[in-house]
């Protein structure tokens, strides 16, 4: 006897994105989570008594558009501190760069050259952006006859990229799978820009600028909304919060707390899943929102795969690189003068990015992270006791398998807090209490495989039709009954729910 | 310093009784050993395997042990035959695939205890045993080198075993014993190559020389005869047996995509177990099933008593639909047979042509025969699965 006609494993921004869509289309959904609320990779936390941070992400920068409308996240409270979030490129000596407008649409301390050369790049790469963003919107093309490719929609988007013009065209595909300090160092002079844009394209990646294929990912993450950043209106706890409250409105039932073991299969095609308590939920249709990686080697196991698939499924590399800083302060700490309400990105040249980059793969800790700082605290009220501060930080790059992980945790914060004393001096006497989450913690903490948020590199070997793996890129996986919808499926995470949005367009054209 | 590159082929452990024995110095390489092709008389080797007792080095044949709680389950979803089936005690004959249903080998499979297999094949498959491995609580070794094993065929057979002191009279086909040879375990296992009475007789690097002897000695009655794999072919063609790297090619070495086949392709659909769950290939195959396979491998008779080997197969001597992979004069059934790989459906109709290209005094001549499609094995005697086997 059916539970209901879905279960979806995982209660991230992707298995609900994907419930409310499916739910839409008239099917019964109950989504599983284990943790002891929604949302996953988006939530507050307060770290500190009196301290609210973003638990791991903490910018909105890909949101789907389909989400945000399709849900109506706005009627379910989901608002913005701040929109069009500015950066500030630090410098060690005050002199830093404030980049205003989406993708530093305004650059005024940039020289003459540098201010012309920036905007013609700017504006090339959000047009390749532009062109490929509609990729990301739908299930990745399969190359292989009678792949129930979307063909027409496929020549659309094709001739889009064509339509860029015989000379960008050209440009597209010389670019497309460049390394990213290449291209800065081609156009650029400023190494406050360079570094600050080196910083952004591996962002949540385990690559460095000078790793082949890097500015893809700059242009994936100029896909979402062209760049702009936004701060959510109570952290982005709002986002998971709206989401389930928009789930809910839809009619999904959700579950926290229920860890799911494993997927049941009955005949060759899933049935169901049974939790950790042992208690079984059945139904035609098995979604996971969770790792690729560890939905098929725990959750289903070798018995009901063959054998090349399975083994490529342990092979799905997640490395993740990047750390999480949360500090409590009893004060604005002073960053030589820049304003606490912008992005602060700590990435003083492509140099600084590579250097902190080659330490991770020893397995090593940089002596000189990269971090992008945000202090919630001075973007709306609740997020810290008054007069005090709380501060966010994404850290890059953190081993993600050290030798020792206590002692590689105490020495990624001491040299994370060297690089902010180094950028505001005073800071280490403003902390009252510090967090950092190593990639380890990461994985431990939110289920991903290696601490990388993407759930799976997000690299070019790793993309479209290659992602999680060809035989399951289409979100259908091998065992009938069993889908994927999350992160680790095209086009990737970031908080965006468009990996479970596109899983439940593909289900309901398939399943129709 | 390794100087393994310095003996490309190595030697058996049956080695200095062959090389002795080896009165045309005619060797080929088998899996990295030397092994002869024929001793003195090819004709002479292979009227031993039909009429009397022949002795073939089996030793280069690779071999899996696979032991452990899940050795059963393990070799189910490997395999496309239902392993867990095969008590112990027995052996089959089996298959396994990739992932897309395409054929990796074949081999035989023998159960030596509840958790305890020993698996034999053409090529080496290690790392795709040990893939397929994980999540299974099973160990999976190659021990060809820890084994010396010997094929003794004919329809004397039975009698050179009883009279060398090993009593096989109630083993049944594709059955096996274990007997004590100087104080040592040896494992008899009633299978062979020949499509004849026969039998394996499986024993340590150790032994190999004594148990040389005492066949020979046991056998020389019988007009014993140590045989080379050129005799050893011509049986097999016979028996209807299909040989990887021969017949087909392993879907992991084929580098041409239309190249791999799958069982359907093979004819060994026969042993696919659909029921016993998951095993790897399985959507894949079934998909094929529902779909329909390209190629079949098919039996022929030809006329005439050039071998067809290697050549062309026509459809109404025009549309090229497929090609020989074995052929032969059959001393046995009298007929010029062969082997095939033939485009579906061309497989059941009466309409193939064979183009062979006969070399006469360093002349080709063009022919094209009349061949029709026809059962296999092409030579099957009673006595191969006669128990007790006749005296002869």
């Amino acid at each position: 006897m059916p539970s209901c006609d879905a279960i979806i494993i995982g209660g991230g921004t992707n298995g609900l994105a994907c419930a409310a869509r499916l739910a839409a289309s008239g099917r019964r959904v109950t989504v599983l989570e284990a943790a002891p609320a929604m949302g996953g990779g988006a939530s507050t936390v307060e770290f500190a008594p009196g301290y609210r941070v973003s638990g791991l992400a903490h910018l909105v920068l890909n949101l789907d558009p389909r989400v945000v409308q399709g849900m109506d996240l706005a009627r379910h409270g989901l608002g913005y501190a701040t929109t069009n979030l500015a950066t500030t490129a630090l410098s060690a000596t005050g002199d830093h760069l404030r980049l205003d407008g989406p993708f530093g649409a305004h650059a005024p301390g940039l020289s003459e050259a540098d201010r012309a050369a920036w905007a013609a790049l700017r504006s090339r790469l959000l047009a390749f952006a532009r062109v490929l963003a509609p990729f990301n919107a739908m299930a990745p093309p399969r190359i292989a006859r009678r792949a129930g490719n979307d063909t027409l929609r496929l020549a659309k988007l094709g001739l889009g990229v064509r339509a860029l013009g015989k000379e960008e065209f050209r440009e597209f595909l010389r670019m497309i799978l460049i390394n990213v300090a290449d291209v800065l160092e081609d156009d650029l002079t400023d190494d406050r820009l360079r570094g600050a844009l080196a910083f952004d394209a591996t962002l949540g990646a385990w690559l460095g600028p000078r790793s082949p294929n890097s500015l893809i990912l700059l242009l994936n993450r100029l896909a979402g909304a062209q760049g702009a950043l936004a701060v959510p209106q109570g952290g982005m706890g709002a986002v998971a919060g709206a989401m389930t409250r928009a789930a809910t409105a839809a009619g999904v039932a959700l579950r926290c707390g229920a860890k799911v073991a494993r997927v049941l299969v009955t005949g060759d095609a899933a049935s169901g899943v049974m939790l950790d308590t042992g208690e079984e939920l059945h139904a035609p249709l098995v979604i996971s929102a969770i790792n690729p990686r560890v939905t098929f080697q725990r959750l289903v196991g070798p018995q009901h795969l063959d054998a090349g698939f399975f083994t490529r499924t342990g092979h799905i590399r997640s490395r993740g690189g990047a750390a999480k800083l949360h500090l409590a302060l009893k004060g604005l700490p002073d960053f030589r003068g820049a304003d606490p309400t912008t992005r602060l990105v700590i990435a003083p040249s492509v140099g600084v990015v590579e250097n902190a980059f080659n330490a991770v793969k020893y397995a090593e800790v940089p002596d000189a992270p990269v971090m992008e700082v945000i202090l919630p605290s001075a973007h709306g009220t609740g997020m810290a006791p008054d007069g005090c501060h709380s501060l966010s930080a994404i850290v890059q790059f953190a081993p993600h398998a050290p030798e020792n992980p206590d002692a590689a945790r105490a020495q990624m914060l001491e040299a994370a807090l060297r690089q902010l004393e180094a950028h505001a001096p005073g800071l280490r006497g403003l902390i009252l209490h510090a967090e950092l989450l190593m990639p380890y913690d990461i994985a431990a903490k939110f289920g991903m495989e290696g601490g990388n948020w993407h759930h799976g590199e997000l690299a070019v070997e790793q993309m479209l039709f290659l992602r999680p793996l060809p035989e399951a890129a289409q979100y259908a996986t091998p065992l009938p009954g069993l889908w994927l919808a999350g992160a680790g499926s095209h086009p990737g995470g970031g908080i965006s729910g468009a990996a479970g949005w596109n899983a439940a367009d593909r289900i309901i054209k398939v399943l129709k | 310093m390794k100087d393994h590159f310095h003996t490309p082929l190595r030697q058996t452990p049956f080695h200095p009784r062959t090389s002795a024995l080896n009165r045309l110095n005619q060797w080929g390489a088998w899996a990295g050993y030397t092994t002869a092709l024929a001793f003195d008389d090819e004709a002479m080797e292979y009227t031993a395997i039909r009429n009397g007792a022949s002795l073939y080095d089996l030793c280069p044949m690779v071999k899996y042990r696979i032991t452990g709680p899940d050795a059963a389950a393990y070799l189910n979803r490997l395999t496309i035959r239902n392993a867990a089936k095969l008590s112990v005690g027995g052996v089959h004959y089996t298959v396994w695939c990739d992932d897309a249903g395409k054929v990796l080998d074949d081999g035989t499979l023998f159960r030596h205890g509840a958790e305890d297999f020993m698996l034999c094949c053409q090529e080496r498959h290690l790392p795709w045993l040990l893939d397929s491995a994980t999540g299974y609580e099973v160990q999976v070794r190659e021990v060809t080198e820890e084994v010396a094993a010997l094929s003794l065929q004919g329809p004397c057979s039975a009698a050179v075993l009883q009279a060398a002191g090993f009593d096989m009279c109630n083993l049944r086909p594709f059955r096996m014993a274990k007997l004590g040879f100087e104080g040592v375990e040896i494992t008899i296992s009633r299978t062979g190559f020949t499509g004849d009475l026969g039998y394996e007789i499986w024993a340590t690097p150790a032994q190999a020389l004594p148990l040389w002897d005492a066949l020979m000695r046991a056998g020389a009655p019988w007009g014993i005869r140590p045989i080379g794999t050129s005799a050893l072919n011509l049986a097999r063609i016979e028996a209807g047996f299909i040989i990887t790297n021969m017949d087909f090619i392993p879907a992991d070495q084929a580098v041409r995509e239309d190249r791999a086949r799958s069982p359907f392709e093979l004819s060994l659909d026969w042993m696919i177990d659909w029921e016993k769950g998951h095993f790897t290939g399985r959507r894949a195959l079934l998909a094929e099933k529902a779909r329909g396979s390209s190629w079949a491998l098919v039996g022929l008779d030809i006329e005439g008593n050039v071998s067809a080997e290697g050549s062309l197969i026509y459809h109404n001597r025009k549309t090229e639909v497929g090609h020989v992979t074995a052929a032969a004069w059959s001393p046995a059934t009298k007929r010029n047979i062969a082997l095939a790989q033939v485009r579906r459906p061309h497989h059941t109709g009466d309409t193939l042509w064979v183009e062979v290209y006969a070399l006469r005094e360093l002349q080709y001549h063009k022919l094209m025969l009349r061949a029709h499609v026809t059962e296999r094995p092409f030579f099957a005697p009673a006595r191969r699965r006669a128990t007790p086997p006749g005296a002869f």
